[in-house]
Order: structure tokens, then C-alpha cells, then sequence
């Protein structure tokens, strides 16, 4: 890759975050662009604030009334904090993720159908497409076709990663929020995932948290380094990972950290 | 900068593996000075030592890039760790080439002295080549060991000054052929020799490149092409 003449546009940007849990600041003056259609990485040690800067970004924090934000999160230009939109509308706009996953108690079907239902009023047939093309763009329909049915919860740790995404992706959100994503599967639904990934990125804006900095250099474009809740480096992946900027990021991910 | 990894044994690898391109180039070192030595005396006495170094040389190539394959594959290298070793394969094969030439400067000397000819040939100026070649070699990897830029760029741009030379030297040699058509069998081997001379003096520039691609992250090899000012390198970060 060699994006160095037109670099992509940017389909988020965040100006001059801060964050707090109560007293606490958890990010310091945190300014980052996230390339459209592109997947960007954050990676730190434990505590360095880069799963709070994901939430941030879809508002996620607002569920605890101790933590706020101060700053621009902008998705196209408009500043998500100050948005007078239900943030119902900015998670149907950026879908997350999580680290374990979490199919709801009901059918495979359903677990699609339902995030649909809440934002479109679709026939059967319509919803019905609606399931299968999110089930293929989740690597999972052929897996799943015969048995929609079926608990979501009857499905393996990877399928049910998949079906999360899948779920994710069927309201046809611009930004996919990843929170470590394969931190509880095996490597070959690891792989699968990241094949995934690579072909989400066509569409979508990808934002991944991960523990594993291999993970980070086999499927992101730009990795960003966070420390103590400051964003260190961020610049194109193969950078990164050959010849950092900054020697705290040298020394992370050579493992020279501590 | 924190110079030592969280797994102890990643540094333990690390420093072996730069102890065996080391003595891997002690022993290239001592190949080129032996046969120095042998063309300056036109002695037959140490020619043996010279060959039986190759093999050795060979082995340690042969190591060295499985070591190489282990560590990659237990570590996943990143950043200057990965710089280090893409840089540690590249000079192996750099030296182990470089001993070939001063084998092939051996076998040749051999020859010159069994048949007895070219005594008569004045060599100052080869001399001087080979010593500068030495020179180079021996000064390549001091800085490596040190991870010296400022030496790399140096011993970079006084290579150029060994191929001038050699340009020269090739030039009287084709002068004495075409005087006295006897001396074209020495002229050869004395052509040939230069040649080698010529080739370790490329191989010490070319350890150089690496050494600065280790430090400061950037490929200026083929400088020409690529429009890099290699002067420029010494300022960028580390």
C-alpha cells in the first residue's frame, strides 16, 4: 500500500477529546482521522484507553451517568456529541461489536431481524433478503441457511462472532466498531473473521480494538498507538510495525515494554 | 530507549545470532588479510588456510538463516527487530560472497606463482586497492557491531574510490598486453584478482546500506536510481 500521494477521506474525525470516569481522565486531548473504507486499528496495553475511545464513538458511555466527554467526535462533519439525533440513530450509523459475543436469546433469524425492525418497515420477503444478504456478508448463510430457527446461542463462539457482525452490518451502518473482536475464538475463526474484515472494508469504515498486534498488522490499514490515555502514533500500518516514529511505540511493539 | 525485550530470551537469541555473523566475519576478515598477504610475498604458504576458511564461512551462512527462520517464526519480529534480522540475512549472504572472492583471489595467486610470471608487472597500485578493500571490510563491521551510521556512510561513499582505482589498474594492465603479448596470461590473473579486490569493496558498501536501513530505517540502495542523498541519511531519527 502506498497511499502517501491521495490519502483517503476522512469518514470520522476527533478533535481535542477528553474523557472521564467521574474524576478520572481516560483520555487526554485525543486528535485522530479515520479513513473512509478503511479498517483502523487501535492497540496499547491494558488501561491505555483505546476501548473507551471506541465508545466513545457511538456514544456508548451515556448508559453511565458518571462518564462524559468533552470535544469533537465528527462522523461527515457533524459533531456526534453535540447531535440533537437520538443516539439510537448514531448506533444504527456506527455498530459495534464486542468482545465476547452476544447473539440475544432467540432465533438466528430474529437475531438479524430484530436490530432491522426497529428501523425499517420491511415485507417478509424484504426482511427475509434483508437476513440472508447480512448472514452472507458475515461469512456465515452457508453455515446457517438450513437451521435460521435455531437459539443463536446453539452456534460456536465464531459463528456467534459472525452473527454479531452479521447483525451489525444488517442495518447498514457507515462505521463498524470492532472491540476485540476475536479475543475469545480460535484461530480459525480468527481467520475467518479477518477475512471478514477485509471484505467489510469495501463497504464500510472499520474500527478495531486488539490486543494482538499481529491481528493489527495482518488486517488494518493505519494502526494507532494509545498510552496512558494519549494517542502516542498513528500512521499507515506498515509504518508502524517497520519503523515507528516515536521509540514508545518501538518499544511496544517490539515487545521491549515495561 | 529501553534496549531490552520483556522476553529475555528473544535478547538471548538476538545476541547470538550477532555473534555468530561476527565470527562470521572475523573469519571473512582473516581470509582477505591472508590473501593480502600471500599476493604482496607471492607466497603459496597460506593459500590452504584461505580455502579451508571458506567452508567454515559456508556453515556458519547455513546457521546463521536457520537461526534467522527460528526467530521469526517464535517471535514474529516487528520495527528494529525485524530491521536487525532482515538486515542480519542480508549481510550473511553479503560475506559469504565475499569470501568466495578471496578464495577465488587465492586459487589465482596460486597460479600466478606456479607459472612464475607477472613479477615483473608492477602491482602498487593493487596493493593499494586491496588494502583499501581490507580496510573496508574491517571498518563495515565495526560499525556494524555498533550500529555506527556515520561510519556506514563513510566506507558508502570512499567505494567509489576502489572502483576509480580498479578503472585505473584495468587500464595499465590492458597497456602491458598490448606492449608485450606475453604477459597476457598474468594480466589475467592479475585482472581477475582485481576484479575480486573491486567486488569486496562493493560487498563492504553493501553492509553499509544495511547497517543505515537498521538504524534509521531507510533503503538507499541503488542511490542513483532511487535519488537518495546519502549524506542526508545521518541527520534522520533514529
Amino acid at each position: 500500500m502506498n497511499e502517501n500521494l491521495t490519502p483517503p477521506p476522512n469518514k470520522m474525525t476527533v478533535r481535542n477529546l477528553n474523557f472521564y470516569y467521574g474524576k478520572a481522565q481516560a483520555l487526554k486531548g485525543i486528535n485522530l482521522d479515520i479513513p473512509e473504507r478503511h479498517v483502523t486499528a487501535f492497540i496499547g496495553p491494558s488501561g491505555c484507553g483505546k476501548s473507551t475511545l471506541l465508545r466513545t464513538f457511538n456514544r456508548m458511555f451515556e448508559l453511565y451517568p458518571e462518564q462524559r466527554a468533552e470535544g469533537e467526535i465528527l462522523l461527515d462533519g457533524e459533531n456526534l456529541l453535540k447531535s440533537k439525533h437520538n443516539v439510537a440513530l448514531i448506533r444504527a450509523r456506527i455498530g459495534m461489536v464486542f468482545q465476547k459475543p452476544t447473539p440475544f436469546p432467540m432465533s438466528i433469524f430474529d437475531n438479524i431481524a430484530f436490530g432491522v425492525k426497529l428501523f425499517e418497515k420491511l415485507s417478509r420477503v424484504d426482511l427475509e433478503e434483508r437476513v440472508e444478504w447480512a448472514l452472507r456478508k458475515g461469512a456465515l448463510w452457508d453455515e446457517v441457511k438450513d437451521k435460521l430457527e435455531q437459539s443463536g446461542a446453539s452456534l460456536s463462539g465464531g459463528q456467534q462472532q459472525r452473527l454479531c457482525i452479521a447483525r451489525g452490518v444488517a442495518i447498514k451502518p457507515e462505521v463498524l466498531l470492532l472491540d476485540e473482536p476475536c479475543s475469545a475464538l480460535d484461530p480459525i475463526s480468527t481467520a475467518r473473521i479477518e477475512e471478514l474484515i477485509a471484505e467489510l472494508k469495501r463497504d464500510y469504515t472499520v474500527i478495531i480494538v486488539t490486543h494482538n498486534m499481529q491481528q493489527a498488522a495482518r488486517c488494518s490499514d493505519y494502526t494507532a498507538y494509545m498510552y496512558l490515555g494519549e494517542l502516542m502514533e498513528v500512521g499507515q500500518t506498515e509504518q508502524i510495525f517497520l519503523k515507528p516514529s516515536r521509540q514508545e511505540t518501538e518499544d511496544y511493539i517490539t515487545g521491549r515494554f515495561g | 530507549m529501553n534496549d531490552r525485550h520483556l522476553a529475555s530470551q528473544f535478547d538471548e537469541d538476538l545476541n547470538v545470532i550477532s555473534s555468530k555473523l561476527m565470527e562470521m566475519g572475523g573469519l571473512v576478515e582473516m581470509q582477505i588479510k591472508l590473501a593480502n598477504q600471500a599476493l604482496k610475498s607471492f607466497s603459496v604458504s597460506q593459500i590452504d588456510d584461505i580455502l579451508e576458511a571458506e567452508d567454515k564461512v559456508d556453515l556458519l551462512e547455513v546457521d546463521i538463516d536457520r537461526e534467522l527462520a527460528t526467530i521469526t517464526v517464535r517471535r514474529q519480529p516487528a520495527a528494529r527487530d525485524l530491521r536487525l534480522l532482515m538486515a542480519i540475512s542480508k549481510i550473511t549472504t553479503n560475506l559469504e560472497r565475499t569470501g568466495d572472492e578471496a578464495s577465488k583471489i587465492a586459487k589465482r595467486i596460486r597460479s600466478i606463482v606456479e607459472t612464475g610470471e607477472a613479477r615483473e608487472i608492477a602491482l602498487g597500485d593493487l596493493h593499494s586497492i586491496f588494502d583499501k578493500a581490507a580496510d573496508l571490510i574491517h571498518r563495515v563491521l565495526d560499525a556494524f557491531a555498533r550500529l555506527d551510521v556515520v561510519t556506514a556512510v563513510t566506507i558508502h561513499k570512499e567505494d567509489d574510490q576502489i572502483d576509480h582505482e580498479f578503472k585505473g589498474f584495468t587500464r595499465k594492465l590492458i597497456t602491458h598486453m598490448m606492449e608485450d603479448p606475453r604477459t597476457i596470461r598474468s594480466c589475467q590473473d592479475l585482472l581477475f584478482i582485481a576484479k575480486a579486490v573491486e567486488r569486496i569493496g562493493d560487498h563492504a558498501k553493501n553492509i553499509s546500506e544495511f547497517i543505515i536501513y537498521i538504524v534509521k530505517g531507510m533503503d538507499v540502495r541503488h542511490s542513483a536510481l532511487t535519488h537518495v542523498d546519502i549524506d542526508s541519511v545521518v541527520q534522520l531519527p533514529s
